[in-house]
């Protein structure tokens, strides 16, 4: 299947994939407490013709959003527990500027393998009860 | 304070902006495992923790010209009905059955970035 040119796709034709790429990822985002990111960049990429590092991009700005609609709901049912997310979101800042330095001389592909096999064992890790 | 979630917290961020996601994925097992909050609770402190790390990646990927930010604006305020419904589904099902279906997006997950890394190309011809 040809990939859509952002070029010829029409204004709402686009608008409504951007509704049904951002209605999944809001499903995500409440359900996982994921920012769906999962959802969104393969999406872009295949509907609306991102390069992949655009599609990263723009992912994480539509998840500033998405997750703070996501977080507010869940504060309403009393869930947030905001101490505990600054504990583990501090750090991740100070994470995310070293992995973006990291970034130019780390193969990011070993990166993705090592990441991986750590999901796998967290995985199994949640799935004993 | 637990070194075992700062310590994830750190990891999380630094493959959030190599691979460019928000990290939530590693946040809410941190918060399980290391500071023993429910599942539903993690994955809602967890969306607390989302919110500084896209923004920074955010703003990391505007300066290398990766961000359309019209259409991630328009793409985030889509999502609202979605995340209010899926906050709401969360709150209502056994939380047992969002720990399995968490556990196993993150199978998921794992194997989609297994399959993308074997399918990249070396980083020299990727830059």
């Amino acid at each position: 299947m040809p990939r859509p040119d952002p070029q010829l796709a029409g204004g709402a034709q686009r608008t409504l994939r951007l509704a049904v790429i951002g209605t999944g990822a809001g499903l995500f985002s409440g359900l996982f407490g994921v920012g769906g990111g999962t959802v969104i960049v393969p999406l872009l990429v295949l509907w609306l013709g991102y390069g992949t590092r655009e599609a990263t991009g723009t992912s994480l700005a539509a998840i500033v959003v998405i997750a703070a609609a996501a977080m507010l709901t869940q504060g309403a049912y009393g869930n947030v527990h905001v101490g505990d997310g600054l504990q583990v979101g501090v750090p991740a800042v100070a994470g995310v500027l070293a992995g973006t330095a990291l970034q130019q001389r780390v193969d990011p592909r070993a990166v993705s393998l090592l990441f991986a096999a750590l999901m796998v064992v967290v995985a199994i890790t949640l799935l004993i009860p | 304070m637990s070194g075992g979630a700062i310590a994830v917290g750190f990891a999380a961020g630094v493959v959030a902006g190599m691979l460019g996601v928000g990290g939530g994925i590693l946040f809410v097992p941190a918060l399980v495992l290391f500071l023993d909050l429910a599942q539903v609770d993690a994955e809602a402190t967890s969306l607390l923790a989302i919110i500084p790390v896209a923004l920074v990646g955010a703003a990391n990927q505007k300066r290398y010209g990766n961000l359309r930010l019209r259409e991630a604006i328009v793409l985030g305020v889509l999502a609202i009905p979605g995340a209010i419904g899926g906050v709401a589904i969360v709150n209502a099902i056994p939380e047992r059955l969002t720990e399995v279906l968490f556990a196993l997006l993150m199978l998921y997950v794992a194997w989609q970035m297994t399959r993308r890394a074997l399918a990249e190309p070396a980083p020299e011809e990727a830059a």
